[in-house]
């Protein structure tokens, strides 16, 4: 085809014509009707403004995000940085903030993990297993979240207290009090380890692109292993026992009437964990059966006629071209995830959208307040899509 | 076929008998093997699982049945409380199950919304036979939604006058989801052509309206409607909750519904078009006849699955205190002498959510294998 010459009447550009002031003229059609559309939301919005400023003189409430550096005055039960009621609201926020992140975080982990296992139960060739994940998709799917959350924390909050607390394993403890686990007890030696298999991780990860692209050039298999033993392991165990190899765990114990020590998780806490692990993985378990389902069966068995391990074919044949259908719809399992937290405030854990709740409330500043929301969410929305997408050009199919 | 073979050496063997295939193989015990016990792991997950099934099965017939009381004389609960958790206490349905479904509608007048709440369920079932669907279907909408109108809020033909405040429970929920459905579903289809639109302005508008929506959460949608709406009104002008919380949810349904009916869009050929255009249709009947009735039937399965979620996000106005079937069970127990008995509640009113989101679910799966038969070999 790239002998043949383009024919250079297909190159001309189509004939200008100057814009007639006429209905039957397309482009004046157009400019018309977009006109008037934007004329009227310009006007709906303006009208909306007009009567809120009117509204807000009328009721003497001044705008404006003053009220950011006022005292709170608001107790918040559960915090991952310093607060106090005598606190600004600013900060009072950032707990709530920080509160929604502990949620969204922990629970796309789990949903992620959960989601996926059932995903192939689902496919499992054991008719059992197979029909219980079925059941378990289908029913918590069907059911509004609110109520498995409401219906979760009933369940918590029946529970017995402290003192006949359940005690399914050594040192765990399940009441109305929350969940008490047993804790390490961080220390510096514990940050620097921590730090040691970081950098331990990001060297395996440059030494792995090295090896490949040398394995590019000249054929010849490098082992990754012994490079990824020597930092991933070695390194932070060399580096946790120079620094004395520390090692205490705090064990939650009964005094009075209630728990000390060990690692506490509320109950709200718990009960919202749990209702938003439990309902996104049924979606995400749809998600990565469909994945697995949509690489055709010709691609399992050409792997396996190439000689590869059942290994290999599940990492370098079918989970590439799976990720590629999973990975779209998954990101907006993780939105709604992270959206769907906001579900907090009817369980009481503070999560940003409660605490701005109780800030309207108190201060009347409610367009304030439900901008932070919406501002908040938003942010969080785009920097999740945005990595998912820069994930998903990552993974997706290089053609030519 | 004739009784004369060529072959004298096959006609010398007597006719073996036909035998079945071996026992293992087919019937029960085969199938059993073949699905339950076809290795070690299989089987040892088998039997694990079994367990754990029956071992629950049993608790749960013990604590939902056996145990369980279902009555107690007026609001005597203390039977209840030393049951300490062996048995369900049945008898907080039998005693609140009309104030959970119908809310504080006054006693003696539930036929009303007990009545509504059949039509509705009738106006599903006709919306979902494809025999009905045609614009007639339309007409039947305003005519069971304008007699529903009626019958909830009365003051004509003989029906006592019941203000808005005082409706509650299932009816609620229905009426939010089905006004909020016949609303956005108009809505997201302008929203959906406006957004694949030629004309710049339009095209921005629809992509902010969704965006911004999609961003976020539903109830920050509901605080607005709740909080900062009545601020957005002239003096002395109020819309009350309900209605507000209405237009909530249509805003937010309809972004959603947007982009699965954009979906549709997209996914029809580029010749569709251009076949219309070549006909000299202008821009509304080329949508109207040939695009529309085409992309809308590609994408009704991932529209009756939005319904589904839009039908179990309706619940939300809880957080608003709107009086739906979740908030009507939770207030159920809010009584000092029933508090405590959520769990009963939940499972009660789970049990009805269910029924509408399993019958949508099914009727989803089935018009898509129904669909896509012309795809399958």
């Amino acid at each position: 085809m790239s002998g043949t010459a383009i024919d250079p009447r297909l190159l001309r550009a189509p004939p200008k014509r100057s814009l007639r002031l006429s209905w039957s003229d397309e482009r004046f059609r157009g400019i018309v009707w977009q006109a008037v559309v934007v004329g009227i939301v310009l006007f709906v919005f303006w009208w909306l403004w007009s009567n809120t400023v009117h509204n807000l003189e009328v009721r003497r409430i001044a705008t404006g995000f003053g009220f950011l550096n006022r005292e709170a005055g608001l107790p918040i039960a559960e915090s991952l940085i310093e607060y106090s009621p005598t606190d600004t609201y600013f900060r009072a926020l950032m707990v709530g903030l920080l509160n929604t992140l502990k949620v969204a975080v922990v629970g796309i982990v789990l949903a992620t993990i959960l989601g996926t296992l059932i995903g192939i139960a689902r496919l499992s060739k054991n008719w059992l297993l197979s029909k219980i994940a079925g059941v378990y998709i289908e029913v918590i799917r069907d059911l509004p979240l609110l109520l498995q959350l409401l219906f979760w924390y009933a369940i918590l909050q029946g529970l017995p207290g402290p003192r006949q607390a359940l005690n399914p394993v050594e040192g765990v403890y399940l009441s109305n009090r929350g969940l008490k686990l047993p804790a390490l007890e961080w220390q510096d030696a514990h940050s620097w380890t921590l730090l040691a298999l970081v950098v331990g991780l990001v060297g395996t990860l440059l030494y792995r692109r090295v090896a490949l692209a040398r394995r590019m050039q000249d054929g010849q298999p490098r082992p990754v292993w012994p490079a990824a033993l020597a930092l991933l392991v070695a390194l932070p165990i060399g580096v946790w026992w120079l620094l004395d190899s520390p090692w205490t765990i705090s064990w939650p114990e009964l005094r009075g009437f209630n728990f000390r020590g060990g690692l506490n998780i509320s109950p709200e806490y718990f009960a919202l964990l749990l209702g938003l692990v439990l309902y996104t993985a049924g979606f995400i378990a749809e998600i990565v059966r469909a994945g697995i389902l949509a690489v055709a069966h010709g691609q399992w068995e050409a792997a396996q006629a190439l000689g590869l391990r059942p290994g290999q074919v599940l990492n370098r044949i079918v989970l590439p071209q799976a990720l590629r259908v999973i990975v779209p719809p998954m990101t907006s399992q993780f939105l709604n995830l992270t959206k769907n937290s906001s579900l907090a405030v009817a369980i009481g854990f503070q999560d940003i959208v409660s605490i701005a709740n109780t800030t309207l409330n108190q201060t009347g500043q409610a367009i304030e307040g439900i901008a932070i929301i919406m501002l908040v969410y938003l942010t969080i929305s785009l920097s999740i899509s945005l990595f998912m997408n820069w994930y998903n050009a990552r993974i997706a199919l290089v053609e030519r | 076929m004739s009784d004369i073979t060529l072959n004298p050496a096959v006609a010398a063997v007597p006719d073996a008998a036909p035998r079945s295939a071996p026992m293992a193989q087919i019937g029960l015990v085969g199938w059993l093997r073949r699905n339950l016990f076809s290795s070690w792991l299989s089987t040892a997950v088998t039997l694990a699982l079994a367990y754990l099934l029956i071992r629950w099965a049993v608790g749960f017939v013990e604590w939902g049945i056996v145990n369980a009381i279902w009555v107690v004389p007026n609001n005597q609960t203390q039977a209840c409380r030393d049951l300490a958790g062996a048995g369900a206490c049945w008898a907080v349905i039998t005693e609140k199950h009309r104030f959970i479904l119908f809310g504080t509608y006054p006693f003696e007048q539930h036929w009303r919304p007990a009545l509504v709440c059949v039509l509705f369920v009738g106006l599903y079932v006709i919306s979902a036979m494809r025999r009905f669907w045609r614009w007639e279907l339309a007409l039947i909408w305003v005519a069971t939604l304008t007699v529903i109108g009626v019958l909830m809020w009365g003051g004509v033909f003989g029906l006592p006058y019941v203000p808005q405040e005082r409706w509650g429970g299932l009816p609620i929920t229905l009426i939010l989801a089905t006004f909020g459905l016949a609303f956005a579903f108009p809505l997201a289809i302008l929203v959906a052509l406006g957004r694949r639109s030629k004309l710049p302005a339009i095209k921005v508008l629809c992509i902010l309206y969704v965006e911004l929506i999609r961003g976020v959460p539903l109830i920050s949608l509901l605080f607005m409607a709740s909080v900062m709406f009545p601020l957005f009104l002239p003096e002395g002008m109020n819309i009350d909750k309900l209605l507000r919380a209405q237009i909530a949810i249509i805003l937010f349904a309809g972004a959603y519904l947007a982009e699965v009916v954009r979906g549709g869009l997209q996914a029809l050929p580029r010749g569709q078009y251009e076949a219309a255009d070549a006909l000299g249709l202008s821009y509304w009947q080329k949508t109207g006849f040939i695009i529309l009735p085409q992309a809308l039937r590609l994408v009704i399965p991932p529209l009756v699955n939005t319904f589904i979620g839009f039908f179990k996000d309706t619940s939300l106005v809880l957080i608003i205190g709107i009086f739906d079937l979740l908030t009507a069970g939770k207030t159920a127990i809010i009584e000092p002498a029933w508090q405590g008995f959520g769990v009963e509640v939940y499972i009660t009113i789970g049990a009805i959510y269910f029924v509408f989101c399993f019958a949508m679910s099914k009727y989803s799966q089935g018009l898509e294998a129904d669909l896509n038969r012309h795809r399958r070999r």
